[in-house]
């Protein structure tokens, strides 16, 4: 198929079938949940043929290129490569699975589908886009369904959590939109001011910014980020966004939304300027670090189980940005160092943010799934699921042991990856960020006991605990299942991402050798004229 | 030169040159004569006023879309003074001439919709709404310091009784009251600026202002200790308070919430949209004429940079009064402040930039800063009327404008609560919206402009961090509409989705959305409007 129609096909099928909504008649809701699930499915499909369609051989596949503002050389530029293919897939299944998880939405069904509708293309949109000013605008696009998802359709505390959410995004994208701008005016406002991959490819060749301009274009860039992943200091949002947004949406967002913060570091901070990134490589890993450790002991005192897998997403993420950030320079020739195991933290990164996709996404179903039942989550007032309800909780412990990162399950690859590497960068680092797992284990394995084992149910409604219906177990079964296949076959994904990333990091390092050098001219010359 | 020649040679002048080119305004002088007409001969139940009102409006678009057409064609940008010089002619003022009638025809719309004025007092008010009209477009092509006076004035004037139109309402009153107070002191302070002005450079003609500045600067040291610059720059900030008053900038800017508190929303909107970019039109035209000679720079940066300032404060004070506000209109007020401190970010850009010592290589630059503005104003028109035909729609069925008149409104009018949430993101500047286009074009341009002048950082930094203020209270509105329950004491609203009404706000939504996603046409316009002022001197 051809790629422009295939990419642009994926964006904009989901904004025609919330159209399309429209016509159905307001009273029969069940049509248009089947409606919106078969859009979602679709959507799916499609990103099925993109992925059987990409070649992992030969790189970056482009769409062809249309003009949108082009007195600002501002294009409809689309392609997609190994780092946002394993995403877009990712999003189409999660919002096909969260769609099938909302049927429990039964207030303005209509208004619910059509925003949960556009928020999908917002998602794609980020993902597929090549030119900064498209994906700044589906980056900010996303904002307006989301507010009102949660601000609608969430809990008791939902209008505070969804102005939180808005907010902190927002402050972080007026920063990207700065950053933009000094890339645009730093490539002369040249016909490729906005091409993500020329621009990279200048940046490689030293010659899109200074020194000093990437280390300010890159903490812009990074805050912006860092909020979305989110990062310890500026990670507040989500523990509110989590409990009070809806189920679905909470799989939404753990699922994709978070991913948008690591993707947009990988995908802009880092190939744009290499100079900055890399002399910020210490606090960000330090940054990493914290949010595992720090993640792990908020999770592990939380009482309200939504709260507790919230608060496991900001230790899970930690992850991936310590193993984006574990790059090692010599510092006198600027030569990257064990660039193979930056590498693997790369790797590791990118795959520890599809399995946190796929287990986040599924203990948040499952959360929701009591919730329905029995509407409250207090993690003290459970106990004793696993007698009234065995398939479900089976399938909880096999999604929970994911997220905790058992061997053989999806959690374990990513989180191995990036603590081995970590090593090569500062073994003190790698011994705490492995602690870590231990906290993690601890946490869940507390939280399970206290859930599902047992002698018996004491808190309130006891009589709903009915055992899980077929549409419960379908969408956990295959979240677990492809949870298992990613555990036991990893290289489904490496295949497809190492080629990429390997791309990335070359690109990376070249750049960063050629702002080194004039770093250090820079530096020589105001030494020779401080002895003058 | 006989008298009589001179005579004959100014009606020549006047007649075969300046009137066709005055030909939009005459378009609405006429319309004005008419309306007084139709209801002196007691026709105005066969043909009523606001009828009259849109053939005008609409006759003086098709007028300015001509001149547009016939500038467009010429194969560079063209400008010409007319009325011996008071006016002049390029596609600067056929943008604002097209932005004014197209508003105009907007806002006879609402007003017919929303049946403010009733119909015994709609040719009085029209006949206020189009001279008010008339004096913004002289604003927007004045050359002349005199025509600068006359043209605030005869924009002010009609918008005083415009605010106290509600007759029989005290708050009304008082509004028109303290904006006429108000009024008359920034125009004396003006007037008194000018005189200053034309004084130490020896002429009114805005063309000559530069040179003549340039002249006073090259005697002396060039900075304020020179007398006559000292003496020239307490012109131009005394006129810039004039100015200020008419953009409602800080610290100017107290009558704005009060007089549209006190007027109507349809008067608000008007006199937040087409009073602003009228000013607008005219602070370009001044900013213009003084800069970009030699010697002059540093003055004209620092011009720049006090205006940079001017606009740091007045989006600041903007977003954070607003904050606090439970009246629809007063809250807009606030928001129009804002929206003033936006826009003059860009022309602080401008002037920072075309008095830079690389003024040559950045003209593009300039032309851009510029484009920003004309862009941003045409969203705006869209955005912010869209906003208060929402709350003349509903004050039409709950007569109030508070939070508690749209609480919960999405039950029983959910067009008006879609169109109130484009507007309002688009108000705070989120894409798809077409004012998130506005703001990055002007965002740009003071990034590009802080190459030349570090301060430019402090005021970009400035108009991000109020973006995200801006988004507190404004979302608030979408909340309470949306978000919360409608209190079963409210006044019911029942618009139906078939109706003009619906029809009226949803082509204003459709605009900004498309101004947004599309816009290439509209800053390709604006582009070319920009363009001719690089040829104003």
């Amino acid at each position: 198929m051809n790629p422009l129609f295939l990419l642009s096909i994926l964006i904009f099928l989901p904004l025609v079938g919330a159209a399309l909504l429209l016509i159905f008649d307001e009273r029969n809701a069940d049509a248009m949940r089947f409606w919106s699930l078969g859009v979602t499915l679709l959507t799916f499909i499609f990103s099925v043929v993109l992925w059987c369609q990409y070649n992992p051989a030969e790189g970056m596949l482009v769409a062809d290129v249309c003009e949108w503002i082009p007195s600002w050389n501002i294009y409809y530029r689309l392609g997609v490569d190994g780092i946002s293919l394993p995403l877009v897939v990712l999003t189409g299944l999660v919002s096909t699975l969260a769609m099938a998880a909302s049927w429990s939405i039964t207030k303005h069904v209509r208004g619910y589908l059509i925003l949960f509708l556009m928020l999908e293309s917002g998602m794609m949109g980020v993902f597929l886009s090549l030119d900064f000013f498209l994906f700044y605008v589906f980056w900010e696009v996303m904002l307006l369904p989301m507010y009102f998802l949660i601000g609608v359709w969430g809990g008791p505390r939902k209008e505070y959590a969804a102005i939180k959410f808005f907010l902190y995004t927002l402050a972080g994208s007026v920063l990207m939109l700065i950053a933009m701008l000094m890339f645009y005016f730093a490539s002369g406002s040249q016909a490729d001011s906005f091409n993500l991959l020329a621009l990279a490819q200048k940046a490689s060749q030293g010659g899109l910014m200074s020194p000093g301009t990437q280390i300010t274009a890159f903490l812009l860039l990074f805050i912006g980020f860092a909020i979305k992943l989110p990062a310890f200091p500026v990670h507040t949002w989500l523990p509110d966004a989590h409990v009070e947004a809806p189920t679905p949406i909470s799989m939404i967002l753990a699922g994709v939304l978070l991913k948008m913060g690591g993707y947009g570091i990988i995908r802009i901070a880092f190939p744009l300027c290499p100079y900055g990134a890399q002399y910020c490589a210490w606090g960000l890993v330090a940054i990493g670090v914290v949010s595992i450790i720090y993640g792990a002991f908020a999770a592990l005192a939380q009482t309200d189980f939504k709260r507790l897998v919230a608060y496991s997403s900001v230790s899970h993420m930690g992850y991936v940005l310590l193993g984006l950030a574990i790059w090692k320079i010599n510092e006198t020739t600027g030569e990257t160092m064990n660039s193979d195991y930056w590498q693997m933290g790369l790797n590791g990164a990118m795959f520890q943010m599809i399995a946190h996709g796929i287990s986040s996404t599924g203990m948040f179903f499952m959360v929701g799934v009591v919730y329905d039942r029995v509407h409250h989550r207090d993690l003290n007032k459970f106990g004793g699921l696993m007698g009234l309800m065995p398939l479900y909780s089976g399938l909880a412990a096999g999604l929970f042991f994911a997220g905790l990162g058992l061997p053989g399950l999806c959690g374990f690859i990513g989180e191995v990856f990036v603590v081995i590497s970590t090593w090569s960068f500062s073994p003190m680092l790698a011994v705490l960020s492995a602690a870590g797992v231990i906290l993690t284990a601890g946490y869940i394995l507390w939280a399970m006991q206290r859930v599902y084992l047992g002698a018996e149910y004491r808190g309130p409604h006891p009589e709903a605990l009915t055992p899980s219906n077929g549409r419960e177990n379908a969408v956990a079964a295959i979240l677990l299942g492809i949870a298992i296949v990613l555990g036991v076959y990893p290289a489904v994904l490496f295949d497809v991402m190492e080629p990429s990333i390997k791309a990335m990091a070359t690109a990376a390092a070249e750049g960063y050798r050629h702002s080194h050098a004039e770093a250090q001219a820079a530096a020589g010359q105001a030494q020779a004229a401080l002895n003058r | 030169m006989l008298f009589s020649q001179l005579i004959q040679k100014l009606i020549q002048d006047t007649t075969e040159k300046s009137l066709p080119l005055f030909s939009v305004e005459l378009c609405l002088c006429v319309t004005i004569v008419l309306m007084l007409l139709v209801r002196l001969l007691g026709a105005d139940r066969l043909l009523p006023a606001c009828v009259v009102a849109v053939i005008g409006a609409a006759s003086a678009l098709a007028c300015s879309w001509m001149q547009y057409r016939e500038l467009y064609g010429a194969p560079e940008p063209v400008s010409t003074t007319f009325f011996t010089g008071m006016l002049i002619h390029d596609s600067f003022t056929v943008y604002f001439r097209a932005f004014l009638s197209l508003f105009l025809l907007l806002t006879v719309a609402l007003t017919s919709l929303t049946g403010i004025p009733d119909e015994e007092d709609s040719p009085d008010f029209y006949s206020l709404l189009f001279g008010a009209t008339i004096g913004m477009m002289m604003m927007a092509s004045s050359n002349s310091l005199l025509m600068l006076f006359l043209s605030v004035e005869m924009a002010s004037v009609p918008s005083y009784a415009m605010v106290g139109f509600l007759k029989g309402r005290k708050a009304s009153s008082e509004a028109a009251l303290k904006y006429v107070v108000y009024g008359a002191g920034a125009a004396g302070v003006m007037l008194y600026g000018i005189s200053l002005l034309a004084g130490v450079l020896g002429t009114a003609d805005m063309g000559m202002l530069s040179e003549r500045l340039a002249a006073a600067a090259a005697g002396g040291s060039g900075g304020l200790g020179d007398p006559e610059i000292r003496t020239a720059s307490l012109g131009i900030l005394l006129i810039m308070v004039g100015l200020a008053f008419k953009l409602s900038l800080v610290p100017f800017h107290f009558w704005c919430p009060d007089a549209f508190e006190g007027a109507s929303a349809e008067v608000a909107g008007f006199l937040s949209i087409a009073s602003k970019a009228g000013a607008f039109g005219l602070l370009v035209r001044l900013c213009v004429a003084l800069s970009g000679a030699e010697g002059t720079g540093p003055l004209m940066t620092a011009f720049g940079c006090g205006l940079g300032f001017v606009a740091c404060l007045t989006m600041t004070l903007g977003n954070l009064a607003a904050y606090g506000q439970t009246n629809l209109k007063r809250m807009l007020a606030y928001s129009t402040i804002a929206h003033a401190g936006y826009m003059v970010m860009a022309v602080s850009a401008m002037l920072v930039m075309s008095s830079s010592a690389a003024g040559a290589a950045s003209a593009a630059e300039v032309t851009r800063s510029m484009e920003g503005l004309l862009y941003y104003l045409f969203v705006y028109m869209f955005m912010n009327l869209g906003a208060f035909a929402v709350i003349a729609l509903v004050r039409n069925y709950t007569f109030g404008e508070t939070l508690d008149d749209v609480r919960g409104l999405i039950s029983q009018s959910p067009t008006l609560c879609v169109v109130m949430l484009i507007c309002m993101f688009s108000l705070v500047g989120l894409p798809p919206f077409g004012g998130f286009i506005g703001k990055f074009f002007i965002f740009a341009s003071t990034l590009k402009s802080a190459e030349t002048e570090p301060f430019m950082y402090v005021v970009l930094v400035c108009g991000g961090l109020n973006t995200v203020f801006s988004l507190f209270y404004y979302i608030r509105v979408l909340r309470v509409m949306f978000l919360e329950a409608r209190p079963a004491d409210a006044r019911p609203v029942p618009l139906p989705f078939a109706s003009w009404e619906s029809a009226f706000t949803l082509t204003l939504a459709a605009f900004v959305l498309l101004l947004g996603v599309a816009p290439y046409v509209m800053s390709t316009t604006a582009n070319t409007a920009a363009q001719s002022l690089a040829f104003f001197n």
